[in-house]
């Protein structure tokens, strides 16, 4: 079953990806001209309603994948070399149906559709990017979870030979993330396979990805090979490399502040070089649809 | 090897340093003229941010470099040492003027919990306070005023500087990463150089 859930945005809020790119070039062109600030972008890319996406460019040429490489333009540059046919997605632990699922047979027995959500990194930058894809809970139900199972754990390819940046310790590999089974069941929680109706690019996350639009980007694991249904808090790599900074939850909460940044505002990427900071909102501006899975939790606490 | 090195301070000798402030002034208007044709990426602010303070960075770690190079290696780049300070300085104002004005939009209050709540930030604050004093006296006549002995211990100052600006640098990467690692193994050899020195002047006055 899919699309539970339809974007408050409307169709005509999302502009043709061509007269997308056509406006910003005029737009480029006129400040330019003017030797000025793209004033006219930054409100176009003001919260609420009116959220336009960011251009496919920006998307795909503006990444944290470190499996490529610390730089944002680096899994741009190297990700191609990442094999993503034959894709397989193992997923086992606490399900009726373990085993190794062929990406071909996910995506014959999944409906996708587009989402346009909001993307928060916890560097303080967003985007927001039309995926496509399905939810993820449509997935658990191809391996049928059990009712011990309380979290999802996902894992990302790890290829030494094709991942240049596994050379180096930045982090532990390979890149592990979790939730807990009710987000992972939330209908917003979706795998994206695609962006702009495009197969997703490698950098994004080929050729599937987690996108959970009210977490910290990080949360939205990349290249998932593995999922695993499990009954404990799995570990998930940012808070295995610094526990103080990166909690397992990591919602979006400009209330809460991270040492190194602070999360109370953020700039839309895409706006050149005099793109304005905007507020950063309550779970990413998705707090009346997610709110209710972290009643009675301390957020200032369970970060 | 040593004719050689004697040629290129003979090389050296008649460029005007003028010639080293306009070469290495350039990256401006260069980056500036690639943030305006959209060649610096999706988010320019932070590539601007980031170039302007890894060539601050350079310049700083440059600076350093002037009294081994002519101790240990006999090249002697000296005329040019008080411009590589200048330099640096001006690229760190840059660097901390995009961050005033671009990254944070002039959002004071938002800057003001940042100076003091992320420890990247204090610190390459701090460093920037540093090389305050060291900019306003780099002219000839706070030379004479101060007299050269009082000032050359004024400027020992660059040490903190470049020790707060590496530490700056390696503190804001998120993981364990490479580069800063690199410019710090660089800054903490050649600052271990002058302690080394300084320890072996104490050694033969003890002696």
């Amino acid at each position: 079953m899919a699309m539970r859930w339809k974007n408050t945005l409307k169709d005509h809020h999302v502009t043709d990806e061509a007269a997308f790119l056509n406006r910003r070039q005029l737009m480029g062109g006129a400040a330019a001209g003017l030797g000025l600030a793209t004033a006219g972008a930054t409100s176009a890319f003001a919260a609420g309603d009116d959220l336009v996406p960011n251009s496919y460019e920006d998307i795909t040429s503006y990444n944290n994948y470190y499996e490529f490489g610390t730089g944002k333009d680096d899994p741009a540059r190297y990700a191609d070399a990442l094999t993503t046919q034959p894709w397989s997605v193992k997923i086992d632990g606490m399900v009726d149906k373990p085993g190794d699922y062929a990406f071909e047979d996910i995506m014959a027995a999944m409906t996708i559709e587009e989402r346009i959500y909001r993307f928060r990194c916890v560097e303080a930058w967003s985007m927001v990017v039309p995926w496509n894809g399905f939810e993820l809970t449509d997935l658990l139900d191809m391996a049928g979870v059990q009712s011990s199972a309380k979290y999802v754990a996902f894992e990302t390819a790890m290829r030494p030979d094709e991942m240049p940046g596994l050379r180096y310790p930045v982090l532990e590999w390979p890149y592990v993330e979790g939730l807990r089974l009710d987000e992972a069941v939330h209908p917003l929680t979706i795998m994206a396979t695609g962006i702009y109706g495009r197969d997703i690019p490698n950098q994004n996350g080929a050729p599937l990805r987690l996108v959970v639009p009210w977490k910290y980007g990080y949360k939205s694991i990349k290249s998932i090979v593995r999922i695993t249904l499990t009954d404990s808090e799995p570990p998930t790599s940012w808070n295995k490399a610094n526990p103080r900074e990166y909690g397992f939850y990591s919602n979006v909460n400009p209330e809460v502040d991270h040492p190194r940044w602070s999360q109370a505002s953020e700039r839309v990427i895409g706006g050149g070089l005099f793109s304005k900071r905007i507020p950063t909102l309550m779970m990413n501006g998705y707090a009346d649809e997610v709110g209710e899975l972290y009643a009675g939790m301390d957020l200032t606490k369970d970060i | 090897m040593s004719a050689v090195f004697d040629r290129i301070n003979s090389l050296l000798r008649p460029v005007p340093t003028w010639v080293v402030y306009s070469v290495l002034l350039l990256p401006v208007p260069y980056l500036l003229y690639l943030a305006q044709t959209g060649a610096l990426g999706a988010e320019p602010i932070k590539t601007l941010e980031h170039e302007l303070g890894i060539i601050a960075l350079q310049l700083l770690v440059a600076g350093l470099c002037v009294t081994p190079l002519r101790e240990y290696v006999g090249i002697n780049l000296m005329k040019f040492r008080r411009a590589l300070g200048v330099l640096a300085f001006t690229y760190v104002a840059l660097h901390l003027t995009v961050w005033v004005v671009l990254d944070m939009s002039l959002l004071w209050s938002q800057m003001w919990a940042d100076i003091w709540k992320r420890p990247y930030i204090t610190v390459g604050m701090a460093g920037f306070i540093a090389l305050l004093p060291l900019a306003i006296t780099s002219n000839n006549q706070s030379v004479r005023k101060m007299g050269a002995g009082a000032w050359r211990k004024l400027h020992k100052l660059t040490y903190l500087a470049v020790l707060l600006g590496g530490v700056h640098f390696l503190w804001l990467v998120k993981g364990i990463q490479i580069e800063p690692l690199l410019y710090m193994g660089a800054i903490l050899a050649l600052l271990g150089l002058r302690v080394a020195k300084a320890i072996s002047k104490w050694a033969k006055r003890v002696a």
